[in-house]
């Protein structure tokens, strides 16, 4: 039972762990929140159900999906973020929450409001692993998301543009002298960002079987709570912070109070910004914005 | 005679112009918040539970809404206040999330099920005036030397302590006035709808005053009313559109921050429309009239 409960804290962990670092890297290099990154997450469920009814693959569906939210995260960066250069620092949110009420809106329109299922993709076979049972689905679920996230961080340590996200993010003007293009670094990271996400989504649409134009909005806000666990712009707090938030609320749902789950996640959120507002893996001092 | 969809239309504008006034007393701070949904929530179960309970007149239950909902905010906001910029907002987010599963399990006010029973108390001269009365609560502060106070405190905190202003004093109070308003658009909420559930308490209620300020103006207290009133009425107007008429409200959004970044009302344009104000009026009493500077009041003065 204990172990069983791990096991689905650690695979919704890993869901917010992948919307987390979307979070992460764009407020890394640009110290701005995005807070339609929840609706992104959403589109990548969408675009995720439409591939998978065309083509039946599920791998397909990932692939589709990441570069259908990728894309969308350049578009929002170029409509959202783009023209408020050196504005005031509230004005992003604001037109991120517009951005939000126009992608959840045109969704609706296009799908309705109804949950949908997703269609089975492969044989859902359960596992029995002495006291523990796990399905195919969460085998899968917990790989992708693994992979996925060793591949980024491989390519923030070992590539050129890794290297160039990793110094915007240390100091966007020391970053610019030395000859990084910000603007494609910035660009970058909410592609890099938004996919992560997009795949999150189909990832939640497979286990959970249901999509909704809304589903964004509580993941989006989880998203930003992980964030903020693991320490601003800090990527493998972001996972860390994300499993710790996944475990956290499965165990405490299923040993106190269910209908508590959610005062969980705030409730830790709000131990940590009194006691260590840098974040659990957090080193800097937080900045004054 | 009004018709009963005009009226319904400006009671709501009434409680929003509240709700965004309640975020700018802590923003004249620099304090962002995104829980005044909670606060809102606390003032309209409070009112609710006095009058039904209670039996409380509604003058007293509205009060004590709002003064316990303002000492609520100060509660939160001594440990709050600590931390600045984004810590802040996502604090008073998760403690908005919190206010509202607390009333999705607290059974004495009827759990998920909502609450009701509350009598029609919220008539449109009654919003108006409480409207009114917070916009003046607004303005005093502004202009007074609290507001410069505040002023000097957003634009640099280390600055206003070494001149001496008690800057821990100054956040906490305006955060707690600002609770204690959303409070009071709680009850005036609750008692208009008389039906409540704290699902409409959520972070989406929070953001609908920062969205009012944001697109309006967060130089001055007109940026609150006139933002709330902009996107009111803007769902409203694009009727017409049906179901695809939130889309292009967010369209709206979007469009009036790449336009106008700093919101629709700045000190600029309050600026400006105090000296046509007053000039009209000027050239109405006497023939001339142009050649009187007029007086500038303190409030206008300081510009950045």
């Amino acid at each position: 039972m204990l172990v069983e409960q791990l096991v689905n804290g650690v695979m919704l962990g890993a869901v917010y762990a992948l919307i987390a670092i979307g979070y992460t890297l764009i407020f890394g290099v640009l110290g701005l929140l995005h807070l339609a990154h929840g609706e992104v997450f959403m589109v990548g469920a969408f675009a995720g159900l439409v591939a998978v009814r065309a083509t039946g693959s599920i791998l397909i569906a990932i692939a589709f999906a990441m570069l259908v939210t990728g894309v969308l995260g350049i578009a929002i960066e170029r409509v959202a973020f783009r023209p408020l250069r050196g504005a005031h620092h509230l004005a992003p949110l604001a037109t991120t929450i517009g951005t939000g009420i126009v992608l959840q809106e045109t969704t609706r329109g296009y799908f309705g409001a109804e949950q949908q299922g997703f269609p089975p993709t492969f044989a859902t076979e359960v596992w029995q692993l002495g006291p523990v049972r796990i399905s195919s689905v969460q085998v899968f679920m917990l790989l992708a998301a693994v992979v996925l996230m060793g591949a980024l961080q491989l390519f923030l340590a070992r590539t050129r543009a890794g290297r160039a996200i990793r110094a915007t993010a240390e100091d966007p003007s020391v970053a610019t002298l030395l000859g990084v293009n910000v603007t494609g670094v910035v660009l970058l990271c909410f592609f890099i960002g938004s996919a992560l996400a997009g795949a999150a989504g189909v990832l939640v649409g497979i286990a959970y079987n249901s999509v909704h134009p809304f589903i964004g909005v509580q993941m989006g806000i989880k998203g930003l709570v992980v964030m903020m666990l693991g320490g601003l712009g800090n990527v493998p707090g972001a996972m860390l912070g994300g499993l710790l938030l996944g475990v956290l609320e499965v165990l405490g749902a299923g040993y106190l109070a269910s209908s508590y789950r959610d005062a969980f996640a705030f409730g830790a959120l709000m131990l940590v910004l009194l006691a260590r507002p840098e974040g659990l893996l957090g080193l800097r001092a937080p900045r004054r914005d | 005679m009004l018709s009963p969809y005009f009226e319904d239309v400006l009671i709501q504008l009434g409680i929003n112009m509240i709700l965004g006034l309640s975020l700018y007393f802590p923003l004249a701070a620099g304090q962002l918040s995104l829980g005044q949904g909670g606060f809102m929530a606390v003032g309209a179960y409070t009112a609710s539970w006095l009058t039904v309970a209670m039996g409380w007149p509604w003058p007293a239950a509205f009060g004590t809404a709002a003064v316990a909902t303002a000492l609520l905010g100060g509660v939160v906001g001594l440990p709050a206040l600590r931390v600045k910029g984004i810590y802040l907002v996502l604090l008073t987010l998760a403690f908005g999330e919190i206010v509202r599963v607390f009333f999705l399990n607290f059974e004495p006010t009827g759990a998920a099920q909502g609450y009701r029973g509350m009598g029609f108390v919220t008539t449109l001269p009654l919003v108006a005036a409480l409207t009114a009365l917070t916009a003046l609560l607004a303005s005093r502060t502004a202009r007074s030397r609290v507001g410069r106070a505040l002023d000097a405190v957003r634009t640099d905190e280390l600055a206003a302590d070494v001149i001496g202003i008690d800057v821990t004093r100054m956040k906490l109070m305006v955060f707690a006035i600002g609770a204690g308003v959303a409070g009071l658009a709680g009850a005036l909420w609750a008692h208009y709808a008389l039906f409540i559930d704290p699902e409409e308490f959520g972070l989406h209620r929070s953001i609908m005053p920062f969205t009012f300020i944001v697109v309006g103006g967060v130089e001055t207290y007109w940026g609150a009313i006139v933002g709330a009133t902009l996107l009111t009425l803007l769902p409203e107007w694009l009727r017409f559109l049906q179901e695809w008429r939130l889309a292009f409200f967010g369209l709206a959004m979007i469009l009036v921050m790449v336009i106008r970044p700093q919101g629709l009302v700045d000190h600029r344009v309050v600026h400006g429309l105090r000296r046509l104000v007053r000039r009209v009026g000027s050239g109405a009493r006497s023939r001339g009239g142009g050649s009187s500077a007029p007086r500038q009041d303190p409030h206008t003065r300081r510009e950045r």
